[in-house]
């Protein structure tokens, strides 16, 4: 792992929904340049961990961090345009938008840069198909391609990427393999994604966190955690070893 | 106190010694209003203070308790004045007119809120709280048109039953009452039993299914209300109230028409009335009908004096003016949406 | 690599039914009417009214669609525009009674930039006192803008009085211009052309600039436009003046339609335009346009038709409709 300061850093973050204490102390750190999954049960904190970096939700305690800024109390936008792109579980897709418009409005800095584009392009072949349809028309695989093909369309310094694999085919998921893969090859390229889905992890995640009732309870690499079945099913499987 | 509050007020006594005793000011007010307040104008007063506080405490109902924002009330209130109206007028001056005429007042409001009920679930909120607006303001255009059946524009004016006419004479010993008199009774008692009444409905298991319905929907239905029943019911309370609402108003006046019972000024005053007093309370809607209907009468009186105070000050004898009381009401409706959005009750009531 | 083999791209669905229906009601109508002449007279004053509303209610649904703001005070601007050209017309009294068309367009013209520069502001003003404090809570914002409109109403008759006040059309508005036995009204058709050329604007905006884009997608879901780093309540401002400037618009164009102001007269045109906002589809401008075009054509045919029944058949329409497509015509794809 990267010696630096990590890229993102949460410290003691709470977050309050109404009346509901979902965040309750996260402690994380994402280091730079390496793709750090975070897993958990459902209900664990993990979207809500992620919309509390974006500031969708704002943290009623701590403090998060971001390329040495404090942004726990800055507005979306702000955040946003501070570097972060940010695929959510309900992938976001503007269906009245057509595949071009959703990129281009996604290219803050003016036109999509053409290099770019094609890259993508190359990753996801389906979006040049469907240029200038209604996105509304794609199927839910390429609708997640959409959407992380957005937070790609200009350089980014941070990736949140909220369960990119959820309710996708076998085959598609290899594909999701793929452009990550070729993702990472980036420089300098930060990414936090939250899963369910293990193996997905596995294949990816250079670090890995994983959270249960609002905290992080593990953090560390994902080779340590592949190898380790018992630290596996007694953060994982826990539910199991109830019933055991 | 355990009866008054248990049984006639339905276990929702006011609570705080500020609210209990302005409402008991109001109710002795009224109660003995002929004897406190001779001449005609401030029984007129009182009598209207009457049947608004049904017409409000029904739309509290509705907006308070159901959580229904619906624009269309005022059409329940026009049924039921017309229903006694166009009996009296066609039938005669007769008890059983009156009561025919209630009747059919009563079926029609609760058809015509069943059916509108069953139309709010094929849409949201906010298009059912637009398409009410729609609606009313077609009806009032239809009981204008049909002028054969309602008297068009003009309205319709009519005789009471004999014992409730200004000519008639009560005596009972020492004491003497015109049949204005007893009418104003008859419409101060019906008044204070329909208010009981709608107290009793939303204190009763029915009624805090509602209000859990108001706040949850979600939950509730969970729990597993079936929230169509019950806003449906909801509905058709409050739609039956506003129509006796009306009878009772058509009683007093002697006359029904457009003007008094459908135009959408007097759906803004019960809106008024009710987000003044306190949503949701039942006591804030006895509140804000008797601040309403006295600040009709009275305060433009005392807006007059200012007009003429400030003759020499540009634009403020403008404000002023009485004409322009509706202006202050305004805003401070507008105020106590923002300031107390539990209105005066829920500034008074301690919990 | 996808499962299948290389799948045909689906035909783009337009959506083209309801485009057809004023055509389809218009066609119909010219039967029962008999005359063709009154039939064109009724279908371009339904035209004609047609637009004005769609002006006045495009904002509305702007409005809501992308803030999700219910402004019933929307009414008051509608008031305001009308009065404020009020003011201005003694002092154009000389291009307003010259006969010549270009004079008079100049002198309408600055009616209109007057309107919309004085609803603008007004707007601007309303959004941040009275609905910003209450966004997100929808009963208190009808509640709230209701007030706002009765305040805004006691207060115009407090400065120009309860009684009606005419206003006369310019000289080269008036009248109309003969084809054979039919008479095409001269207001009317400027009317109508304001109107195209006010949708031709919106559409132009909406789908060719970035800010455009930025409503269309904040119209779905503004939370992810945020999310992509823009500062979207800093647009809602802005469109919001816009719709409160169309209604200001819209209300000088009914004021010379009607040749007459009134206190009560944005009340009168909100309830239309809210009948035309539930037909077109909260948050769609293709809706409004249709919805309000449909609404006035029909109203205008039942007037001369069933006279009874003129002023009912906006709430029968709205119920047809409703019952066809319970979210109106083209609903916005919401989140």
């Amino acid at each position: 792992m990267s010696e630096a300061s990590p890229l993102l850093n949460l410290s003691g973050v709470n977050t309050h929904i109404g009346p509901y204490h979902i965040l309750q102390g996260v402690d994380l750190q994402v280091p730079r340049g390496a793709l750090t999954m975070l897993l958990g049960r459902n209900g664990a904190g993990k979207t809500t961990t992620l919309r509390t970096i974006m500031g969708l939700w704002h943290a009623s305690a701590g403090a998060v961090t971001f390329d040495g800024a404090d942004i726990t109390a800055w507005a979306t936008p702000d955040i946003a345009r501070a570097g972060i792109g940010y695929v959510p579980e309900t992938m976001g897709i503007f269906a009245d938008l057509t595949v071009r418009e959703n990129l281009l409005l996604a290219a803050r800095s003016g036109p999509i840069d053409e290099a770019r584009l094609h890259w993508i392009f190359g990753l996801f072949p389906a979006l040049e198909k469907f240029w200038s349809l209604a996105a509304g028309v794609l199927s839910g695989g390429q609708k997640q391609m959409l959407s992380i093909a957005r937070a790609m369309i200009e350089p980014r310094k941070l990736f949140l990427i909220d369960e990119p694999t959820k309710g996708l085919a076998p085959a598609i998921i290899a594909n999701m393999i793929a452009a990550f893969r070729e993702l990472k090859k980036s420089p300098d390229t930060t990414i936090l994604v939250v899963e369910q889905n293990f193996l997905f992890a596995k294949s990816l995640g250079d670090a890995v966190a994983v959270m249960d009732n609002g905290r992080v309870v593990h953090a560390g690499t994902m080779a340590a955690l592949a190898d380790d079945r018992d630290l596996q099913h007694r953060l994982l499987g826990l539910h199991l070893d109830q019933h055991q | 106190m355990s009866l008054l509050g248990g049984v006639i007020l339905s276990g929702n006594p006011p609570r705080g010694m500020a609210l209990m005793l302005i409402l008991l000011a109001i109710l002795l007010g009224l109660a003995f209003a002929p004897v406190l307040f001779p001449g005609m104008e401030a029984l007129n007063v009182a009598a209207k203070i009457c049947y608004f506080v049904v017409l409000a405490a029904s739309y509290d109902l509705l907006l308070g308790y159901t959580g229904i924002v619906s624009f269309a009330h005022t059409m329940f209130f026009g049924i039921g004045g017309y229903g006694a109206g166009i009996a009296l007028y066609n039938l005669g001056p007769s008890w059983g007119a009156l009561v025919l005429g209630t009747g059919a007042a009563l079926v029609a409001a609760v058809a015509l809120a069943l059916v509108i009920g069953l139309f709010s679930l094929r849409v949201r909120a906010i298009f059912f709280a637009m398409i009410t607006l729609a609606v009313a303001s077609a009806f009032s255009v239809l009981a204008s048109q049909l002028s054969t059946f309602t008297g068009g524009e003009d309205g319709r004016t009519f005789r009471l039953p004999e014992v409730l006419r200004p000519s008639f004479h009560f005596t009972a010993g020492p004491f003497t009452a015109s049949g204005r008199i007893l009418a104003y009774y008859f419409v101060f008692a019906a008044s204070l039993v329909l208010f009981l009444l709608l107290l009793r409905v939303v204190n009763s298991p029915f009624g805090r299914v509602l209000q859990a319905i108001r706040d949850n929907e979600f939950r509730a239905e969970a729990l597993g209300y079936r929230i169509v029943i019950y806003r449906s019911i909801g509905n058709c309370l409050a739609a039956a109230a506003a129509a006796l609402a009306g009878v009772l108003s058509a009683v007093w006046l002697r006359y029904t028409g457009p003007a008094v019972t459908l135009s959408f000024d007097i759906m803004l005053d019960i809106l008024l009335m009710v987000v003044i007093g306190g949503m949701g309370t039942l006591y804030g809607a006895v509140i804000g009908a008797t601040i309403f209907v006295l600040a009709e009468t009275y305060l433009q009186n005392v807006m007059a004096m200012i007009s003429h105070a400030t003759a020499g000050v540009p634009l403020l004898p403008v404000i002023f003016h009485p004409d322009r009381w509706l202006l202050w009401l305004g805003v401070l409706f507008v105020l106590s949406v923002y300031f107390f959005p539990l209105g005066i009750v829920g500034r008074l009531w301690r919990k | 690599m996808t499962a299948r083999g290389a799948s045909p791209i689906p035909l783009r669905h337009r959506d083209l039914l309801p485009v057809l229906l004023v055509p389809v009601v218009a066609l119909a109508a010219l039967p029962l009417v008999g005359s063709f002449s009154t039939w064109v007279t009724l279908t371009l004053a339904g035209l004609a009214m047609g637009m004005i509303i769609f002006i006045i209610a495009s904002g509305l649904t702007l409005v809501f669609g992308l803030m999700d703001v219910l402004n019933f005070g929307h009414g008051a601007f509608i008031s305001i525009g009308a009065y404020a050209a009020a003011l201005l017309v003694p002092a154009l009294a000389g291009f307003l009674h010259a006969d010549s068309l270009f004079y008079n367009l100049i002198a309408l013209l600055a009616l209109i930039a007057l309107a919309m520069v004085v609803t603008g502001v007004l707007g601007y003003a309303f959004e941040r006192v009275i609905i910003m404090p209450v966004y997100g809570q929808h009963l208190k914002q009808i509640l709230v803008t209701v007030g706002g409109l009765i305040v805004a109403e006691q207060i115009l008759v407090a400065i120009f009085g309860p009684v009606q006040i005419p206003l006369t059309l310019p000289t080269a508005f008036r009248g109309s211009l003969v084809f054979g036995d039919v008479a095409i009204e001269r207001y009317r058709l400027i009317a109508v052309v304001v109107g195209l050329l006010v949708f031709a604007i919106m559409l132009l905006v909406l789908n060719r600039t970035r800010v455009g884009l930025l409503i269309r997608a904040g119209v779905e879901n503004s939370e992810m436009v945020e999310a992509l780093g823009y500062h979207i309540r800093r647009l809602f401002i802005g469109v919001f003046m816009a719709g409160s400037a169309l209604a200001g618009l819209g209300g000088v164009m009914w004021g010379f339609y009607r040749e007459l102001l009134t206190p009560a007269m944005g009340m009168d045109v909100m309830v239309l335009a809210f009948i035309v906002v539930v037909i077109g589809g909260l948050g769609s401008v293709g809706g409004c346009f249709i919805g309000a075009l449909l609404v006035a054509v029909v109203a205008n045919y039942t007037g001369f038709l069933a006279p009874k029944l003129a002023l009912v058949s906006n709430i029968l329409l709205m119920a047809l409709i409703l019952l066809w497509r319970s979210r109106g015509l083209y609903p916005v794809a919401k989140r």
